[in-house]
């Protein structure tokens, strides 16, 4: 097929609305979203706690979460299958190879990210408020609503970084979910799968809108700033 | 108006306060019976900031001790306090006093009539949903006055209230304050303006070095300063 054709084919079936195609589209935003949903309701208090907590080795486990943001897809991905093959820890769930065992690998990548960038957004939060909060009587736990509250705007923009870097990868979700077709296959996997095997239009139309979705995260993320400027 | 016991006088007793291991409050005792408006003078590093901290709960005092009449330490707290540079929440006017109201308890209409009266009492209605930070300096400082006064304090702690402020703004500030002395509210604030403490005053804390050099009526302490150091400091002179 030539160049101009492979185009024109994709934007076939990213305009069709291709009932396989939409069904590896949906697979993929599901798969992230829970991911992420998981790490913001696990992540946002978390780091909103570190970043009020002082205890030994605090330094430490900062240094551990920032180098963690930068965690290889792959070697996440290769995590949660060891944990998840038969003879791994979690090997009698039976989840290696399902959507789950997806989301449970992406959590792990976007983990880090919501509770370093949470924790120096409430950090820097708090060392603006902390006389005015408890003088009001909010210490400790009691501060962490106001904080994350106050911190929402540059909080979203921790989630939608998190989003990006979850929708964007392969080694995870190729590793755990297998790439079986209607199962566990995801736009990234099945580009990777798509192109060895020649079938390009299909890459290229799942390429389209990975890029569209990408463009559609900053513009919220510019969006989220903006609004949040209005409150400087 | 008060329903309950007053927490009044409030009584700081031989209270020393170390940081960085020096010494920088040093043995302060004095009392704040209700009523009035009570000013810590003093040169920079005198002090004055840390004597508020402490009596407000904000640090704890390395010796002596903070008391509260009838026994109301700590908890129950009917006094407030205003900072230096206004700490103003990202979100709007009215909500920076309803969430101060939320945090001491007052739940729901109450907390919104609150805010409402407070907003009104202090000229601030027409800002009630634009974002607090983005007011200017005095209507930022105006508005951490309305929010302390929403929590009906009988005692307001206020440290240098005015010392980010240009003239016109401070005039605004200080007319507040006088108010908030009329309406029966008891004022302890400190500056290093010595005018301000002329037109606010009518008690004087100078403290200088963390020790209380002088506490006397305003109108004794600037007419008769009893300290060499008061003298010097009320004649505009360097003192260490």
């Amino acid at each position: 097929m030539e160049f101009a054709a492979i185009f024109k084919a994709a934007f076939a079936l990213v305009v069709g609305l291709d009932p396989g195609f939409l069904a590896i589209v949906g697979l993929s935003l599901r798969v992230t979203l829970t991911a992420v949903l998981i790490a913001a309701i696990v992540g946002l208090p978390l780091g909103a706690a570190l970043a009020l907590a002082r205890f030994p080795g605090r330094s430490a486990v900062i240094v551990c979460l920032n180098a963690l943001m930068g965690l290889p897809p792959v070697v996440a991905g290769l995590l949660v299958f060891l944990m998840l093959s038969r003879s791994g820890p979690l090997g009698s769930l039976g989840l290696l190879f399902t959507p789950t065992a997806m989301i449970a690998a992406q959590v792990i990548l976007v983990l880090p990210i919501v509770i370093a960038l949470t924790r120096q957004t409430v950090e820097d939060l708090w060392s603006e408020y902390r006389d005015h909060l408890r003088s009001v009587g909010l210490e400790g736990v009691r501060a962490i609503p106001t904080l994350l509250f106050d911190g929402r705007f540059a909080l979203a923009t921790a989630l939608l970084a998190g989003f990006g870097r979850a929708s964007a990868e392969v080694g995870a979700v190729l590793i755990v979910g297998g790439n079986i077709a209607g199962y566990t296959r995801t736009m990234t996997t099945t580009i990777t799968l798509e192109t060895s095997k020649g079938d390009l239009p299909l890459a290229l139309g799942l390429g389209i809108v990975l890029i569209a979705l990408t463009l559609a995260i900053n513009a919220v993320a510019f969006g989220a700033s903006r609004i949040g400027a209005r409150y400087a | 108006m008060r329903d309950v016991a007053s927490i009044l006088p409030l009584a700081v007793d031989a209270v020393s306060f170390l940081g960085d291991g020096r010494r920088l409050i040093d043995g302060l005792s004095f009392d704040m019976p209700a009523g009035g408006l009570a000013v810590l003078l003093g040169p920079n590093g005198a002090g004055k900031s840390l004597t508020l901290r402490l009596c407000h709960g904000l640090l704890t005092p390395s010796q002596g001790r903070i008391r509260w009449a009838a026994g109301a330490e700590g908890r129950s707290r009917r006094h407030a306090m205003v900072f230096q540079k206004p700490i103003m929440l990202r979100r709007s006017v009215e909500a920076n006093i309803a969430h101060a109201l939320a945090a001491a308890g007052i739940s729901g209409s109450e907390r919104r009539d609150r805010a409402r009266d407070a907003l009104a009492r202090f000229g601030l209605s027409e800002r009630a949903t634009q974002a607090a930070r983005l007011l200017s300096g005095g209507e930022q400082q105006r508005l951490a006055i309305a929010r302390a006064w929403a929590l009906r304090p009988e005692l307001l702690f206020l440290d240098e209230p005015t010392s980010q402020l240009d003239p016109a703004a401070t005039r605004q500030i200080e007319e507040l304050l006088s108010g908030l002395v009329a309406e029966g509210i008891t004022v302890l604030m400190s500056t290093h303006d010595l005018g301000q403490a002329r037109r606010l005053a009518s008690r004087v804390l100078f403290l200088h070095r963390g020790r209380l050099i002088e506490d006397a009526s305003a109108q004794s302490f600037f007419a008769q300063p009893a300290s060499p150091e008061a003298r010097a400091f009320l004649a505009g002179e360097l003192i260490w």
